[in-house]
């Protein structure tokens, strides 16, 4: 809807601001204030301090960051491989089955993520698939919730891919691999890089299936957090919760440059 | 001698086989083409000889992209076979035939620039750097890009786009260039010069067949040696084009190709004479049309086009009908008048006009020579 008046504009602003506001800033400045705060009993903090920051430093703040970023890396990694490799093979079944099989790859995310982990946990704890215990099953959850992701993402980019470039490029006398190689994987590329970012944040925030299947010695930041404030120490969970952003913001803005250099040159 | 089949890789046997000199033909043989239960293409047979400009021109959806696309291989024919030069090309995949093709839109690669699309085809076959570097060369400078090697797609205009494109798809030394519309995604200024631009390159390139697919019968009229107009997945017609253009085999085929009048006529009597003109009645007059073996008392079509009527007689122009004047567009270089003859609209494009040009409401005699008229069947179909 467009709103030409004045007021009218005025009011759509107020309006928007104040839901972001209110939504999406107002949670992160409290964590943001809670990670700093000495003590927290009236409308603002008595204090202002980094003992938590050092705290969680000296603590297992490191580790955690180390179990988060290698899982959020390995995972989504495998899931870019995997998703492309069938948002490919999809593409050239026919439309029926292929509208089938995406649909399946949703359903993960469609289930609660607690649900997925106890399914994984029940699933590979029996030999021959015993994963309980292990780093893997980690990495499985994690990859598990997130290739829909990446797949949706790739599938959604070869749709609007015109099929001239690839069928121009085998005229000319380009194989399959050497078409997929220099024609259709680079110009998918910014796809790629949106769905590795994305599976990347994605992974970094999950807690319900990582909770249930996280061994001892490979707890991620959110594990982490959850298990400070499950202790009553909300101060450090909120020093983590910064930490967990500063790291996640910083990766996604070096994924932005990259695409954005790409879609530049 | 049996010639070897093009595979993707034996590049140096195809520049052995000299195709810029020698073409190969392009055969369907009762080619058809299904989308599951929808026929798009009913079987097609039709020759394409090496060296021959073909334009496939017809309204859209009437199957043009298909039958190119089977050439292609994008397309697989329900039945048929394809050949090109003595391969049968039915089977084997795209990259296998030896084609160029150019699409409408240019479809050149976004993140290579000028010469690395040029030199995509040669380094996919594994061709060696040197030939490569010289093809790339070559072809653009055929085209006339020669300055913008280092340049990348979005940088060029729709034209050189164009432009690189065709060399893209010239430098694999095709068998067959596929065109696809080429020039119809550019306005019409450019259009003209590309069209041109297209004559000369096969002036320059002799021996390649090419396969022009478009709606436009200009683009078709200038640049093809023969011609195929489909109409709803078949040819309705395929001939020399001037031969089609003058003596058009049916009425889709006159109204398709330039325009035309047809005036509903009953032949009086056959071929006679030493041009063979049969003689047919409009109304009280009798007019004489070049004849295709009608017989006396057959009713069909006279066709005469909109330039080869005149509002001034001579004794050349032994043909007369008188019309009614409804209206006069008068556009400098041509007056373009309509007149309505026994109840049919019948277009005139004239260049010289009568001193007083006549009311509007009031009988106009027109005249033309039977030699610019054909007698043409109506169509069986609508
Ligand atoms: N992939 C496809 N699936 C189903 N029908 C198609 C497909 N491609 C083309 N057609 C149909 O085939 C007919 C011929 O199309 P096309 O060859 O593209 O026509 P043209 O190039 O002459 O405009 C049209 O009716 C079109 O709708
Ligand atoms: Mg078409």
């Amino acid at each position: 809807m467009l709103v030409w008046s004045r007021p009218g504009r005025i009011v759509i602003w107020l309006v928007f601001t104040l839901l972001f506001g209110v939504l999406f800033l107002a949670p992160l400045a409290v964590i943001l204030l809670s990670s700093l705060a000495d003590q927290w009993n009236g409308v603002l903090p008595s204090g202002l301090t980094t003992e938590h920051y050092s705290d969680v430093v000296q603590g297992a703040a490191w580790k955690a960051v180390k179990a988060s970023l290698v899982t959020g890396f390995l995972a989504s990694a495998v899931a870019l491989v995997s998703g492309t490799w069938a948002a490919l093979a999809l593409r050239i079944q026919d439309a029926t089955l292929a509208r089938v099989l995406g649909v399946l790859f949703f359903i993960p995310s469609a289930v609660p993520s607690v649900s997925v982990g106890l399914g994984l946990l029940v699933a590979f704890s029996h030999p021959p698939l015993l994963l309980n215990g292990t780093i893997a099953i980690v990495m499985v959850a994690h990859f598990v919730l997130i290739s829909a992701f990446t797949f949706g993402n790739v599938s959604a980019g070869l749709a609007r891919l015109s099929p001239d470039f690839e069928q121009v490029a085998s005229s000319l006398g380009a194989r399959p691999a050497y078409r997929l190689r220099h024609v259709t994987l680079p110009l998918l590329a910014p796809y790629l890089v949106a769905a590795f970012g994305l599976s990347f944040a994605l992974s970094m925030g999950e807690l319900g299936a990582t909770v249930m299947v996280y061994p001892p010695g490979w707890v991620t930041l959110p594990v982490s957090i959850f298990s400070l404030t499950d202790r009553g120490d909300v101060f450090a969970g909120a020093a983590l919760t910064m930490v967990l952003v500063a790291v996640t913001l910083i990766l996604l803005l070096g994924l932005e440059r990259v695409t954005g250099r790409q879609a530049r040159s | 001698m049996s010639v070897p089949a093009f595979t993707g890789s034996n590049v140096m046997d195809v520049d052995a086989a000299k195709i810029r000199g020698a073409g190969s033909n392009v055969h369907f043989d009762k080619v058809s083409v299904a989308y599951g239960a929808h026929v798009v293409l009913h079987p097609l047979t039709l020759d394409i000889a090496p060296g021959e400009i073909l334009a496939m021109i017809g309204p859209s959806g009437s199957g043009k992209t298909t039958a190119l696309r089977a050439v292609a291989g994008f397309v697989r024919p329900a039945s048929g076979r394809i050949r090109i030069g003595a391969t049968d090309v039915t089977d084997l995949p795209p990259y296998e035939r030896g084609l160029g093709m150019v699409v409408q839109n240019y479809a050149l690669f976004p993140h290579m620039r000028v010469e690395d699309n040029v030199a995509f085809g040669l380094r996919a076959q594994g061709a060696d750097k040197a030939l490569i570097g010289e093809r790339v060369k070559d072809s653009l400078a055929t085209v006339g890009m020669s300055g913008f090697a280092k340049r990348y797609p979005r940088e060029l205009s729709g034209g050189q786009q164009q432009r690189v494109a065709i060399a893209r798809a010239l430098a694999v030394r095709p068998r067959v260039l596929l065109l696809d519309e080429p020039l119809s995604a550019l306005d019409a200024q450019i259009r003209r010069n590309m069209v041109e631009e297209i004559a000369k390159l096969h002036r320059d390139l002799p021996g390649l067949t090419i396969l022009y697919v478009t709606h436009d019968q200009t683009e078709a009229l200038t640049l093809a040696d023969k011609i195929a107009i489909m109409r709803d997945g078949r040819v309705s017609s395929h001939g020399p084009t001037v031969e089609l253009y003058r003596l058009p085999p049916n009425r889709f085929t006159a109204e398709f190709l330039g325009r035309a009048n047809l005036l509903p006529v009953t032949v009086t009597e056959g071929a006679t004479g030493p041009k063979g003109f049969a003689t047919a009645r409009l109304g009280d007059a009798l007019l004489a049309g070049a004849a295709r073996g009608e017989k006396p008392g057959d009713k069909t079509l006279l066709c005469i086009r909109p330039q080869h009527l005149s509002l001034t007689g001579d004794e050349e122009h032994t043909n007369r009908i008188v019309g009614t004047l409804k209206e006069v567009h008068w556009q400098g270089e041509l007056t373009h008048l309509v007149l309505e003859v026994d109840g049919t609209p019948v277009r005139v494009s004239a260049t010289r006009l009568p001193v007083s040009l006549p009311e509007r409401g009031s009988a106009v005699p027109l005249f033309f020579t039977p030699g610019d008229t054909s007698l043409v069947p109506e169509d069986v179909r609508g």
